[in-house]
């Protein structure tokens, strides 16, 4: 899977780094979204999900492969 | 069903129980998660008592927050409303663009990392005052020994605002928090408190030292009076909800002896047990209220375009299709996920302020007081439901 950041509606709750801190940071700056890993294995599959469904500004969005 | 078919209904405040959102809430979210409610003033518009309602709302950019779009549905709260008209600065009352402007100035300074940065200040701030706890002796006040002072000084330093004069911004957030202020008792608190602010903003800019606010007035273009309006928002938002977080959840953790056991034994339910306490206590007595920029339809219903909406985010997070079994509190329960920090652009800014001050401050009371107990009966505790953020406003216990 992929994950895709939107950091112009990205609001620097920090929801996904305390869901997924290894696979998203937040801006020294502005506290936008920073991904540290925007293909996480498999195996972060789940944690990633819950992290994307947290986002309260819709930044976050995932692109899964295709199945098969 | 048509909307006709549903008496509207005034917002209750009245708490059956110390620890669970007025009853009402509960029987009208089971019936209908969004009904017409009348609102003091006259307007008809909405209650939402549903989770999934509740948060796609707050997630909307087709409802607004602007205080002069809002209809409050409580009359006692009219007089606070009206205390932020147009204020520069009180960007939660604003929506994007300027907002968003807003925001992205001091998103930066509330990230995780940098509140993880500031844990062991927190954990000594939090040593001190038990420390001061148990050099005066029990009982005490829970409230004015341990719940409001930790946040209170936290959110000092972070801004920069001298602890000293607690006195002065206790008191004047306690009248613009409470619904039995008068319209000119909370004018005076707000000219007060901004009175106050102004001084200490230009102060920062002439003699900066290294804290938020001056900060803010060295790397940004905001100007003085957008700067007091930040900082009075950020200043009563800072201590008011964590200190009634502490407070409440102390409070329910002795009415729940096995729950207080888990959170002191076992460090990993220290961080379960805070979203736990934010969920089942959410201290959010009224709303939030939002008002419709357009018609929109949800769940059947169509809100027309002015119409205000209030979100008991309480009932909400205790929407039983969301949370299994959600009038228990149960600190090992998994997920997060709860309204109580609201949910959409305005989602608290502080959450992770308030996230790392409860998980320090509920474990270190509870183990150095392991007797610690209520030093008068649990009826008697007296809890604000006069206030707009709930609690308890005084907590006698023993140890």
């Amino acid at each position: 899977m992929r994950i895709v950041a939107d950091t112009g509606r990205c609001i620097g709750a920090g929801m996904c780094v305390l869901a997924l801190g290894e696979v998203f940071d937040q801006s020294e700056d502005d506290g936008t979204v920073v991904l540290l890993d925007p293909e996480p294995p498999a195996s972060k599959a789940a944690e990633v999900r819950r992290a994307v469904q947290l986002c309260p500004s819709g930044a976050l969005s995932l692109v899964e492969p295709p199945p098969g | 069903m048509t909307d006709a078919t549903i008496r509207p209904v005034t917002l209750p405040l009245t708490r059956e129980r110390p620890f669970d959102p007025p009853e009402a809430l509960g029987l009208w979210r089971e019936e209908d998660p969004i009904r017409p409610l009348a609102y003091p003033d006259g307007h008809q518009g909405w209650l939402v008592t549903g989770y999934a309602a509740a948060r796609a709302i707050l997630a909307d950019p087709r409802f607004s927050t602007r205080i002069d779009l809002l209809h409050t549905p409580v009359a006692q709260r009219a007089a606070q409303f009206r205390s932020t008209l147009r204020r520069p600065g009180f960007f939660l009352r604003m929506d994007p663009p300027d907002h968003t402007r807003y925001r992205r100035l001091l998103a930066g300074q509330f990230t995780v990392r940098r509140m993880r940065q500031l844990e062991p200040r927190i954990e000594e701030i939090t040593r001190d005052h038990l420390d001061a706890m148990e050099r005066t002796g029990a009982p005490a006040d829970l409230v004015r020994s341990f719940a409001l002072p930790i946040p209170s000084l936290v959110i000092c330093e972070l801004l920069g605002v001298p602890y000293e004069d607690r006195e002065k911004f206790q008191r004047d957030s306690a009248v613009l928090l409470s619904l039995e202020s008068t319209l000119e008792q909370v004018e005076a608190a707000m000219d007060d408190l901004l009175g106050y602010l102004d001084e200490l903003v230009r102060r920062k800019r002439t003699e900066p030292v290294d804290d938020l606010l001056s900060g803010l007035a060295a790397d940004t273009d905001l100007t003085d009076e957008e700067l007091t309006g930040i900082t009075t928002l950020l200043l009563i938002a800072g201590h008011e909800t964590t200190a009634n977080m502490l407070g409440l959840g102390t409070f329910a953790l002795l009415r729940n002896p096995e729950q207080l056991a888990a959170v002191r034994d076992d460090p990993e339910v220290a961080e379960h047990a805070v979203e736990e306490l934010l969920r089942y206590l959410t201290v959010i007595h009224i709303g939030p209220v939002r008002a419709a920029l357009e018609d929109v339809e949800i769940d059947g219903r169509l809100i027309r375009a002015g119409e205000s909406v209030t979100l008991s985010v309480a009932a909400a997070n205790r929407d039983p299709e969301r949370f299994p079994e959600p009038d228990l509190l149960d600190v090992t329960r998994p997920g997060g996920g709860h309204l109580s920090f609201g949910h959409g652009i305005h989602q608290c800014l502080g959450q992770q302020l308030a996230r790392t001050e409860m998980r320090i401050a509920y474990p270190a009371l509870l183990r150095r007081f392991p007797g610690l107990r209520l030093a008068v009966p649990a009826e008697e505790v007296p809890m604000r439901t006069d206030m707009a953020i709930y609690g308890v406003h005084r907590l006698p216990v023993t140890w």
